[in-house]
Parts: structure tokens; C-alpha cells; sequence
């Protein structure tokens, strides 16, 4: 019953934005070409790796995509070295993607694989977009389901599968000339196993293991506007952007994202991209930094922890060679710095609450074609 | 544990809005449809790379999953995920 609400919902809210306006043919995404080498290093974990994207079109109504992505992971985070040993493993996903032009819609599919040697997920995505109102405004609508499978090391086998189910619904809405809003809302839904076999909770003092319960549902709320403020005669565009997310769970959980980001062209092709994002949240109703009570759910992950983490981060890109209208090559280099602190997850080593900075970066060689 | 009604409010709202514009369409009621504002030849600075979050797609994976397998909140990113048990 509750989805036939939500699909008369979005009916309704598509419908209204269709009868507001005329419709306008939308575009297949640009063909390209990506290749990143990505490094997360904090809190005694280095994730690491390269990944591959490639897009193009055809017959003018099809784009095919695919993409290739590497985690290779070293695991020495104070969990990991507190509770058990360290340990190195490498995540694999692949993605394979289709965009059909269908009269004034584009349609998305994708499939996804993420194979690691105790854990597969394989996802499958769907999405329709449609701009509306002269173009002024884009509605989109998606939907994936995925099938994970829970192993443990040691143990031969799955030990436990979960489902995941996601509803999305977007909004754009170009303002001014100059700026434009978006609304974007998500709910996702998850049904298994959604623990992990090798953390442990404290009760009393005493490690047992943890015990997640086996639903959860979400919804996350993101408000955007993104504007040109580029002064009038000056010859580097300048542009800014405001985000906010509000998440709300069935385990308790509420989380706010504020994220502030400043473009700018610092000469003919540099470009310098530029935020700083902050986060917190507070703890699931079945989290507990040492329990008093054995209780039916019970957890010590600290990413269900009262916690927080706020840093800056920039990029800047480089056109190596440009051809208008045939290709162009780009350089770009990121760096993000994040620094977290949890309220109610004691570093047992030094008992005190636990925080640590990382440092995320990417290099990116693309080309438009 | 009880939904966000607030929200649950204005999806509903809007929902029935948009509704009214269709019965109202399709009875060939007298209303004075709003125009766009802003024409396609206004757009330009819209579409200008600088106006972009990112210009490749590639960073915004890693970002998405650095934050996911570290936060408790997912989801409304603009990033389709492909799940993982990093978590």
C-alpha cells in the first residue's frame, strides 16, 4: 500500500511538472574518457588504487558506459588492531551502463558487480530523466536493487545475504541566468545481514560480537542551489555552491552534511574547484561504547557512533590540449583533507574519544571527445 | 519507529499540486500557464564548466565511498552506489 502511494506521489509530481510546461528534448551525456588514481590514507587505513571510465555514443539515441574500479586496501584501523590483526584486501567493481533517448526522456540502466574475497554486492540501476518547462527544469526518477552476499574468512561459503532497494527522486530548476536549485530525495531500503561478522561490541567490559538488526530504512533530503558570480567585465568565471543534507533512519540516526564550494578559472584552462564540507550525526538507538546491559542489538561501530568530521578540500585542472568542437585533454589533481572526532567511541589504548584526520587524493587524466 | 512527517507533508502537497495542473489541463480549464524565464540563449553561463561540482565523474565515486563506509547517513548524492562490506 505504501508503494502505491509513493508511485502516485511521483506520478503527481512529474504529472505537475509535464501540465507546467512544454516539453524539451534532453541530451545524451558527452562522450569520454577518464583514468584516476585514487588514495585514501587515515586512521591506520591506505585504500588505494585506479579506476577506468570510457562513454560513448551511437547512432545518436545510445550511450554505452563502463567502468573499472580498484580498493586495494591495507587494514590497520583501531578496530581492526584492537580486536583482531591487520589485513590487506582488494575490492573489484565494475560497472556496465546504457543511456537510450526515447523521445523527451533519457533513459539509464546499469549493472554493477563489487567482489571482494568475503563480500559481493551486485547492484542493478535504473533512471529516467526528463526536462520540462522549456528545459528550465529537469525531473529525475531512479531505482536500484541490490544482492549482497556475506562471507568470513576462514569460513568456506556464504555466511548471509542482504537486499537493498533505493528510490530516488530529483528536482532541478533553473532560477536566474545565473542560478539554479535542486532538491533531491532518497530512500533506501535494506533487509539481511547488515553487521559485520568480525566486529565486536563491549558489554561490561566484555568484547562479544555485534548484532545489527536485519531492517533498516532511510531517507536523506539534499537542497542545493549553485550560482555565477562572476563581477560584471571580469574575464575569470567564478561560481558557488551550497548543499545541505538532513538523513533520518529507523535506527535512529540523524545526520546533517553542510558542504560550500567556490569555482573559479584562474587563467585560460586552470580551473580551481574548491569546499569545505562538514558533517554530524548522532548515534543509532542499539550503539553503545561499552553496554551496561547485554541487550538484543548491540553494536560498537563507530560509524553508528555520535560523531562528526569537517574539512576543506580543492582541486585544480589543466587543459593539456583542446580542439573545439573535436576534443579535449584535462589534467586534474584533488586533495581533502578530513578531520573526525567521535563523542562516545573511547580509543581503549589511551581512554579517551577516538578521532583521526585522513587525507583523500586523486589524480584524473580525461578527454571529451 | 515513526516516518519524518513533515516531509511525508509536502511530498504529499506537491504531489496533489501537480495533480490539480493535470485535471486542470486535461478539463480545459481557463488558466494562464507561466512562460520559462529563462531562454535557451540565456543559458550560457549555466552551462559553463565552472558552474559543474566536479568535472570528471571518476572523484566523485571515491568521495561518495570515503563518506558511506565512514558515516552513518547514504544516500541523495547524485552517486549511484555499488555496494561494498567495508562498512
Amino acid at each position: 500500500m505504501a508503494a502505491i502511494k509513493n508511485v502516485a506521489a511521483v506520478a503527481g509530481l512529474v504529472g505537475g511538472a509535464i501540465a507546467s510546461g512544454s516539453v524539451h528534448a534532453v541530451d545524451l551525456p558527452e562522450d569520454r574518457a577518464e583514468t584516476m588514481y585514487h588514495l585514501y590514507d587515515g586512521g591506520g587505513v591506505i585504500a588505494q588504487g585506479p579506476a577506468v571510465l570510457v562513454r560513448k555514443s551511437m547512432l545518436d539515441r545510445i550511450s554505452l558506459s563502463g567502468s573499472y574500479y580498484v580498493d586495494a586496501v591495507s587494514n590497520a584501523s583501531i578496530d581492526v588492531v584492537t580486536t583482531a590483526s591487520k589485513y590487506k584486501e582488494t575490492r573489484d567493481q565494475g560497472e556496465l551502463g546504457l543511456d537510450y533517448v526515447v523521445r523527451d526522456s533519457l533513459i539509464h540502466v546499469s549493472g554493477s558487480s563489487s567482489i571482494e574475497p568475503d563480500y559481493q554486492a551486485r547492484t542493478l540501476n535504473v533512471d529516467l530523466t526528463q526536462d520540462v518547462f522549456g528545459g528550465m527544469t529537469t525531473v529525475t526518477m531512479g531505482y536500484s536493487i541490490a544482492h549482497d552476499k556475506v562471507g568470513e574468512h576462514g569460513t568456506p561459503g556464504w555466511i548471509d545475504t542482504a537486499r537493498h532497494w533505493q528510490y530516488r527522486l530529483g528536482v532541478t530548476q533553473i532560477l536566474t541566468p545565473r542560478w539554479t536549485t535542486s532538491a533531491n530525495l532518497e530512500s533506501i531500503d535494506d533487509d539481511g545481514y547488515l553487521g559485520s561478522p568480525y566486529r565486536l561490541a563491549r558489554v561490561f567490559g566484555t568484547y562479544v560480537h555485534e548484532n545489527d538488526p536485519r531492517t533498516r530504512e532511510s531517507k536523506a533530503l539534499k537542497l542545493s542551489t549553485t550560482g555565477d558570480i562572476t563581477p560584471e567585465g571580469a574575464d575569470n568565471r567564478r561560481s558557488f555552491r551550497a548543499d545541505y543534507r538532513y538523513y533520518w533512519d529507523t535506527w535512529g540516526i540523524r545526520g546533517h552534511t553542510l558542504e560550500l564550494g567556490y569555482n573559479r578559472n584562474l587563467a585560460p584552462g586552470w580551473l580551481l574547484e574548491s569546499f569545505v564540507r562538514y558533517y554530524r550525526q548522532n548515534h543509532a538507538v542499539f550503539y553503545s561504547d561499552n553496554a551496561p546491559d547485554q541487550t538484543l542489538y548491540i553494536t560498537r561501530n563507530r560509524e553508528l557512533s555520535t560523531m562528526h568530521d569537517i574539512g576543506p578540500g580543492a582541486s585544480v585542472s589543466y587543459t593539456l590540449r583542446s580542439v573545439p568542437g573535436k576534443y579535449d585533454v584535462k589534467l586534474s589533481a584533488t586533495y581533502q583533507f578530513i578531520d573526525f572526532h567521535y563523542a562516545d567511541y573511547t580509543d581503549v589504548r589511551t581512554g579517551k574519544p577516538y578521532s583521526y584526520k585522513a587525507s583523500v587524493m586523486n589524480t584524473v587524466l580525461s578527454a571529451t571527445f | 519507529m515513526r516516518s519524518f512527517r513533515p516531509v511525508s507533508v509536502l511530498i504529499r502537497v506537491l504531489a496533489s499540486s501537480g495533480a490539480a495542473f493535470l485535471l486542470a489541463g486535461a478539463s480545459g480549464c481557463a488558466y494562464k500557464p507561466i512562460e520559462p524565464w529563462v531562454k535557451p540563449y540565456e543559458r550560457e553561463r549555466l552551462a559553463d564548466p565552472v558552474m559543474k561540482t566536479s568535472l570528471n565523474e571518476l572523484p566523485g565515486r571515491q568521495q561518495d565511498h570515503v563518506y558511506t563506509v565512514r558515516e552513518g547517513s547514504r544516500g541523495a548524492t547524485g552517486v549511484q552506489g555499488g555496494g561494498c562490506g567495508c562498512n
